[in-house]
């Protein structure tokens, strides 16, 4: 019985998502020189813990959507933005790639927010040939293959691109500010085992031991519980003045609320999964006052490209704000509209197929509202620029930007 | 610098917190034999209840007007949800197989997990929980956070005053004798039914407090708090001997104090390096369950009572 029922289900989804695609056929075949729909997919965690970061990337990729609409940007096509909450799990990810290679109006997807999750949709895009452009992910393995801190760099899945700079560059980066700059030279490297953050302490420790820095200790933290009470007082009694914690602000706030609390006289380090107002919330502003964050590109509200991205962003209204990753979304997205106009220019104006739109997508170069957006032969953003913002007075502060030296 | 004393304090502070939700768990198994695995959410609500009352107050409430409200807040939105659950989830499946009210109980925590993160406002992310001003104490080796001193009152306190009900009140006897035997209990007068009722509240209290304390503790409470600790309190509730109210505190502290001992030790030793660090305490939290389990399986404390069928 139970088999039948899944049966009978699985054929009436079948035959209604065949209908849906002949709809969408039909649109397409129909009207030449009219309108055509060009949806793009857009996949971010929209609840759970990191939602914050999530839904300003979601409202960043709309505003993208409707200026191209508004502007005509694209003779003949009207792009729609189609969202899926990703929970920040990979296994959810990977469900949401599926909808989108199933849905034949699709031809790109802006997302995700978290490597891991990367990871677990780009074979599936790949295979579809799919272009994906993420604003958030930056462990390097994604677009360099996993023995790419070896030298041995390779590129697996051509349809993969991404604004955001990578962690090969952002942990050193933060190595030579706190060693050379914060003059910090006995750390605390603590993790949460996860894809990005693993990724990001590894390529932290390589830069800072090399730079004649010692590494009093290493720990790794599961970020599901709050209790890092433990370590703390680990942290304390290795004298330690600065810790670096590779992971996301939800766990990140309380530890380095726990650490101080502790006693420890440190400063928390972190990159740009701690940027986030959140960070400061949960720690209480007391306790991460002075604490350090690296992120990707230039602080977006000094940058000149970025006043008409800000005044629009107001001007819709949107509740929440655009957080670390509004100004990489807006451009990932903006990449594949660039990316489906000069694919659709060369279909003689109609809609192209997928593939043409990944190869498209190697070629794009344009202002963007974090500066030049073009891709590298890893499909990695040409732009290196990394900023360290300092919390002070209960915020985080751009102190310094700069492009990575090596 | 010896960190020894500092981490069996953290040990301690973590197991009291586990002992306050683990009792819960145990007196509901005790009478009804029932594993209430919405227990964990019921410890949730509380912390949104006082956090709720807290928000309800007006701005600039100094903390000790505020923080006995908070208490009673928390601990009225938790009973109220425990024996509406008790009432309307698992009253009806009395009597029927085993299972049923089981898997209620799993339902009902995941219905009060959404129910929170839907309706309560900005409740999808963390919320920041008011701190007790003033600074940690500081005792020889050892630091203690004005937030951990509540944890340090509370719990011995709830436990005294349990402790007390149960064995010097009538109620408390009924529950007793109700645990034992609800058959035989039932004929000598004992109203059961108000007796689970009053079992399931009490557990919620309790609960409630330990509520406040994890949010005073960490700064944070959200939706999921419940669902890890609700695990590790049952954990410590079967470690102590499920059924025993005094062997759920203690399985708490033992399950505390073994976790912050492996995140702070077992890296220490050689060969064990990559088992070690705070990512492993819950393996090893459960490698000492499943030893204790083995060499008794009632538990610590557990008595032949508790595993009647």
């Amino acid at each position: 019985m139970l088999i039948l029922t899944t049966a009978v289900t699985a054929g009436a989804l079948t035959l209604t998502a065949c209908g849906s695609r002949d709809d969408k056929g039909g649109e397409k075949g129909g009207s030449d020189g009219g309108n055509v729909t060009v949806t793009i997919g857009l996949d971010a965690p929209l609840t759970g813990e990191l939602s914050a970061l999530g839904l300003g990337i979601k409202n960043s990729a709309d505003l993208a959507v409707k200026t191209a609409n508004e502007k005509s940007y694209v003779k003949g096509v009207t792009f729609k933005l189609e969202s899926l909450d990703d929970q920040a799990q990979p296994s959810a990810g990977q469900q949401n790639a599926t909808k989108f290679v199933a849905d034949k109006s699709v031809l790109g997807v802006v997302g995700p927010l978290n490597s891991s999750v990367a990871e677990s949709m780009q074979k599936v895009f790949d295979d579809a040939k799919l272009v994906q452009v993420s604003p958030a992910n930056t462990n390097p393995a994604l677009s360099q293959g996993i023995n790419w801190s070896s030298g041995d760099k390779k590129r697996t899945y051509k349809s993969y691109f991404r604004t955001a700079t990578t962690d090969a560059i952002q942990g050193p980066f933060a190595a030579q500010y706190v060693f050379t700059e914060a003059k910090k030279t006995k750390a605390f490297i603590i993790d949460d085992k996860k894809t990005y953050g693993a990724g990001l302490a590894g390529t932290f420790k390589g830069e800072f031991e090399k730079l004649g820095g010692k590494v009093l200790g290493t720990e790794h933290i599961n970020p599901d519980t709050k209790d890092f009470s433990a370590v703390a007082t680990k942290v304390k009694s290795s004298g330690a003045d600065v810790v670096y914690y590779g992971g996301e602000y939800p766990a990140a706030g309380p530890l380095a609320k726990q650490i101080k609390e502790a006693g420890a006289k440190v400063v928390v380090v972190g990159g740009d999964a701690i940027y986030s107002p959140e960070y400061v919330k949960l720690g209480g502003a007391a306790a991460t006052n002075g604490d350090i964050a690296t992120s990707v590109g230039a602080p977006i509200e000094s940058l000149d490209s970025a006043k008409e991205f800000l005044a629009n962003y107001k001007a819709k209204g949107y509740k929440e704000a655009y957080e670390a990753y509004g100004g990489y979304a807006y451009d990932s997205t903006w990449a594949i509209i660039e990316a489906v106009k000069k694919a659709t220019e060369g279909n003689g104006g109609k809609a192209p197929e997928r593939a043409a739109v990944v190869e498209a997508m190697q070629g794009v170069s344009f202002e963007g509202v974090t500066g030049k957006v073009s891709f590298d032969e890893f499909g990695d953003t040409t732009n290196k620029q990394l900023t360290v913002y300092k919390v002070e007075g209960g915020a985080f502060k751009p102190v310094k930007s700069d492009t990575f030296g090596g | 610098m010896n960190e020894l004393p500092q981490q069996l304090v953290n040990g301690l502070l973590l197991g009291s917190m586990y002992g306050l939700v683990a009792v819960g768990y145990t007196m509901v198994y005790g009478i009804v034999q029932l594993i209430n695995f919405a227990h964990g959410e019921i410890f949730m609500t509380g912390g949104f209840g006082a956090l709720t009352v807290w928000l309800i107050l007006p701005g600039g409430t100094s903390m000790w007007v505020a923080l006995p409200v908070m208490i009673i807040g928390a601990v009225i939105v938790a009973t109220t949800i425990a024996v509406g659950a008790e009432r309307f989830a698992y009253r009806p499946l009395r009597g029927g197989p085993r299972l049923a009210p089981l898997i209620t109980a799993i339902g009902l925590s995941l219905a009060l997990q959404y129910a929170v993160w839907v309706w309560y406002p900005e409740a999808k992310s963390a919320r920041t929980f008011p701190q007790i001003p003033g600074g940690p104490i500081e005792l020889g080796p050892v630091t203690i956070q004005t937030g951990d001193v509540f944890l340090l009152i509370a719990a011995p306190i709830c436990m005294a005053v349990l402790a007390f009900f149960v064995m010097r009140t009538r109620v408390g006897r009924g529950m007793q004798a109700t645990a034992q035997d609800p058959d035989t209990a039932k004929l000598m007068g004992v109203n059961t039914d108000r007796i689970i009722v009053i079992a399931f509240a009490l557990g919620a209290a309790m609960a409630a407090v330990g509520a406040v304390a994890y949010g005073l503790k960490y700064g944070v409470v959200d939706y999921k708090m419940g669902f890890l600790l609700g695990l590790k309190a049952f954990t410590a509730a079967v470690l102590g001997g499920i059924g025993n109210i005094y062997g759920a505190m203690i399985g708490g502290v033992v399950l505390g104090v073994a976790e912050t001992m492996a995140t702070a030790y077992v890296s220490h030793i050689p060969g064990m390096e990559q088992l070690g660090g705070q990512s492993w305490a819950d393996v090893w939290a459960f490698v000492l369950l499943i030893v204790v389990l083995l060499a008794r399986p009632q538990g610590l404390l557990g008595e032949r009572v508790a595993d009647r069928a």
